[in-house]
Formats: structure tokens, sequence, C-alpha cells
């Protein structure tokens, strides 16, 4: 069988497995549960770490307040939601930020959901998918908070020094803490179109050095043409993206069916 | 007691005192000897980083620090102690290096913060603050970090993730100036000292917190005490195993929640 061979047969591989994936259901869903749920076979996702909660660390005034009207059913999964799923039926394990929870910052909680997550992935030796989105470190859990840098860039250094395979994906926006952490530690780091990823917000910039920024600064687009990413995917070709990586590592040690 | 007699805000005016003692007086005072190196062998050298070796009672220990400078002449020459990429690069190149020839790291922080920039950026400002952490993290030589004077957000980070964390009484160390906290939260940087006020940024509340080893006193014999102290931990830590080292640097980030 020749390469060509091999490849229009996964080729067509794909496509059925694509055409025999149900749609997502209607139902609205939490943003990085619907993400999930379009990147991941039907029904493979499987929930974890879902009963972490703050411990309001710094007894910042009013946080309580309002983590308990984020969470009014009490089952909201915070920032981050983690677990494992199935990427056309190669199994891997999955964080998602989850954006519409304070900004997808990063405090006690999330940071505590990569490490376990990273953890976890290590034990199983399954590959590691991470999309975050996220304004950085949780102001109200101060210290604590930036300390989740640490404890997340160590936890996917350990899986990757391991032998993991970390795909980070940075979707809008990634900034501060977060960028600066774990999510700029892939070993393949990809992008959405049009994404604002940083380390400084634009605000910050524009107030420090007293001029507007340029058209497109901190887009995926400018960080592609500088060095800082591998690839610019878009949202409906990130399954097969990733799938296609998967399979390109299938046969190392963390990417088996 | 000073840490009662001094309110959070009025320390965090003492730590960014111009007058307050900078990485040059404290290396005259702690090493018998001491060389420079420059550069991250990528682009530039960042003048706000200063490394190289000094010899610490007869041993030799690689010193990587902010420099922030003593008037308007130097302050704009090494950028008020801002990092830029190029600076965790460097810091990152004389890490490996003391991997290579066993040296131990000390690392003094004083910075308002990592660089918002648009260089800064363009070269990937949040890429090296994680490769630096990183780094940190899997150091396989014993490092010591004092926070001399500001330690502010994943800039002061970047240089703090060590073994051994300790702090001068009047330091503040902290997720983000007390202005940039008071922005996001409030959107008003006039309340950083309400915000101080709150966020744990001295060194008692972070010794108390966990985050901080010792917390050293500002008086006639500090560099004298803080000598001594390097010479004994550096000896401790001396004798610990690379496994053992690396595996409760891991642990001691890793139970942060």
């Amino acid at each position: 069988m020749s390469i060509n061979d091999i490849f229009s047969k996964r080729r067509r591989g794909w496509a059925k497995l694509e055409k025999a994936r149900k749609p997502a259901k209607k139902k609205q869903l939490r943003i990085a549960h619907k993400r999930i749920e379009q990147l991941c076979d039907d029904k493979s996702f499987k929930e974890m770490f879902t009963r972490l909660r703050t411990a309001d660390p710094i007894k910042f005034p009013g946080y309580m307040e309002k983590i308990a009207e984020l969470d009014q059913n009490g089952n909201a999964t915070e920032a981050f939601v983690a677990g494992t799923a199935k990427i056309h039926r190669i199994k891997v394990a999955i964080g998602v930020s989850d954006p519409g929870f304070m900004m997808g910052s990063m405090g006690t909680v999330v940071g505590e959901k990569i490490a376990l997550l990273a953890e976890y992935a290590a034990k199983k030796r399954l590959p590691l998918i991470i999309f975050s989105a996220s304004g950085g470190a949780r102001m109200q859990e101060g210290m604590f908070s930036l300390m989740q840098m640490v404890k997340t860039a160590q936890a996917v250094e350990r899986y990757r020094a391991a032998g993991g395979l970390f795909i980070s994906c940075l979707t809008h926006p990634t900034t501060g803490g977060v960028s600066a952490s774990y999510a700029t530690l892939g070993d393949i780091i990809l992008a959405e179109p049009g994404a604002l990823i940083g380390f400084a917000g634009p605000r910050v910039i524009e107030q420090t050095i007293g001029e507007k920024l340029p058209e497109g600064f901190q887009r995926s687009e400018f960080l592609l043409e500088h060095g800082m990413i591998d690839m610019i995917v878009e949202q409906a070709a990130m399954r097969e993206t990733i799938y296609k990586l998967l399979k390109l590592h299938e046969g190392g040690m963390f990417c088996e069916r | 007691m000073n840490a009662e007699s001094l309110s959070a805000y009025e320390r965090v005016q003492k730590a960014r005192e111009t007058k307050r003692a900078g990485i040059y007086d404290y290396i005259e005072a702690l090493f018998d000897d001491f060389m420079e190196f420059h550069g991250d062998r990528l682009y530039r050298d960042d003048p706000s980083i200063v490394g190289g070796i000094g010899v610490l009672d007869g041993m030799p220990v690689t010193v990587i620090g902010h420099r922030k400078g003593k008037d308007t002449g130097e302050q704009i020459k090494y950028n008020f102690g801002m990092t830029s990429p190029e600076g965790y690069r460097k810091a990152i190149r004389l890490m490996e290096q003391a991997e290579r020839f066993n040296r131990p790291v000390l690392t003094l922080v004083d910075t308002p913060g990592a660089y918002p920039g648009i260089e800064a950026e363009s070269n990937g400002q949040s890429n090296a603050i994680s490769g630096c952490i990183a780094k940190m993290c899997n150091l396989k030589t014993p490092s010591i970090c004092i926070i001399t004077g500001e330690g502010n957000s994943g800039g002061a980070l970047a240089l703090a993730v060590a073994d051994r964390v300790w702090m001068l009484e009047n330091a503040v160390y902290s997720i983000l100036s007390p202005e940039g906290f008071a922005s996001i939260l409030w959107k008003d940087a006039s309340k950083s000292a309400l915000a101080a006020g709150l966020m744990r940024l001295t060194a008692d509340d972070l010794k108390n917190d966990g985050f901080i080893d010792t917390v050293i006193k500002e008086d006639d014999k500090l560099t004298e005490h803080i000598r001594k102290l390097l010479i004994s931990e550096f000896h401790d830590l001396g004798n610990i195993r690379t496994e053992e080292l690396l595996k409760k640097r891991y642990a001691r980030y890793r139970k942060v929640m």
C-alpha cells in the first residue's frame, strides 16, 4: 500500500467518523462544555474534579458572594472544566477555560484542576489538551492566585518530561498569568484567529507607553508572525487539526487508542 | 513590633524608595568577588536584569536579580527594573549554566513588574516568563530567592520560584501592583492604599500564608545577617540529593490551594 493510499484511506476514515457524529445538543450549554461537545466524540466526555471550591484564601470582601451568585445551583464547575474525552476514538485528557466564570481567571480551583489534570494525564499516559481563555490570575485570591502559575507550569513540565504530548490552544483572550504560565509551555501551541494573546493587557501598554497600539497587535496573527505559536486554526477545523496532531504522535508513549 | 507600626501601603512606599538598597549593594556586601555576565544569546542584553557569579565564603553562586537604578538617568537606562523577555532569557541561560557547573542559584527580586511594551510583547513576554518559571521549577541545583524591594506580578514571580524564599521586612510581594489591582477590580487606580490593605502583600502576611520562609529584619546588620543565612542554608540545601530537592520544590508549590 502506497503512502497515498494510506492517507486517502485515513481521510475517508475521518469523513466517515465525522458523518457518524451526531449534531451538538440544542440546549444552551456553558461555553467550555459547548467547546468540548464540538471537539470530542459524542458523549465521550467525563468531567472530573467537579467538587473543588475556593476557600477564599485572602478573605477578600464580596468574593464569596460573587462566587455564590455564579454558582447558584451549587454545581458550577468554576472557570475551568476538566476531564477525559475521545477525539475520533483517541482518548485524551482535556481542559477548557470558561470565560463566563469570572473571565476565566485562574484562582486556586482553576490551578488545582490544571495540575490534577496534568498529573492524571501523566499517570494514565494520555495526551493533554488545554484550551485557555482567561484574563489571567484571579485578583480576589491575591498571592494564592499568582502561585497557580508555578503550580500549573511545574505540573505540565513534569508531564512533558515524562513523555507526554501537551497541545495548548489559545483562544480569545489569553493574557496575564495564564499566558505567562502553562499556556505557553505546550509542545504544540495553536491559536484561534483574531484571539487576543499577550502578557500585559492592551490598556496597560497604552497607558505605559502613551501611544495607541498598532492594528492587530497581540492578535494570533501577530503572534504567529513573531514566532510565538505554531499555527492558527479556525474553530470549525479544530477537531480535525487536533486529531491529525494526535495521529502524528500515535505510537508515541502517550498517544494510543 | 515593626509590623504593626507601618500600614501595608506605607510598606509599599518604603519598598519603592529610590534610596533603598539595590542589587549591586547586596552583591557587594554579600560576596567576596563578583563577575557579571551579559546577554541572552538571542537578541540583546537587558540591563534590568543583573546576572553573574558571586563568591560566597569560597563558594561560587550564580546570582540573578532585578536592577531598578538609583537616579533618573539610571532608572531610564535600566527601565525602572521592568524586565523584557531578553532579561528573563538571560536569567534562563545563566540558570542552565549554573546547573552545568553545579552552582547554587540566588535570585534577588525588586521589580514593579515585567515591562508592558510593544517590543516586549512582540518578543514573547509571556513565553519568556513561563520559560523562566519552568526553568526555576526544574533547576537541578539549590535555589534561594530574596524579595528585597518590590515584587509585583509574574515579572517578579519569574525569578521567585526557589527552594527557599526570604523577604525583607519592608519588602512587598503581590499578584499585581496595588494600583493595577485597584484599577482592575474597581476601575480606580487611586484606591491603591485600600487595595494594599486587602492584598496580604507584606512580609508578615506572606509568611503567615506560607509563601515566605523567613522575614529578614532591616537593621544595621542586615547584609551580615543575610550572608550568614545564605552560607548556612546553601550548605544545608547542598546536602539534599537532586531528586529529593526537586520533589520538595514541587511539593512546595503543589500544595498552594
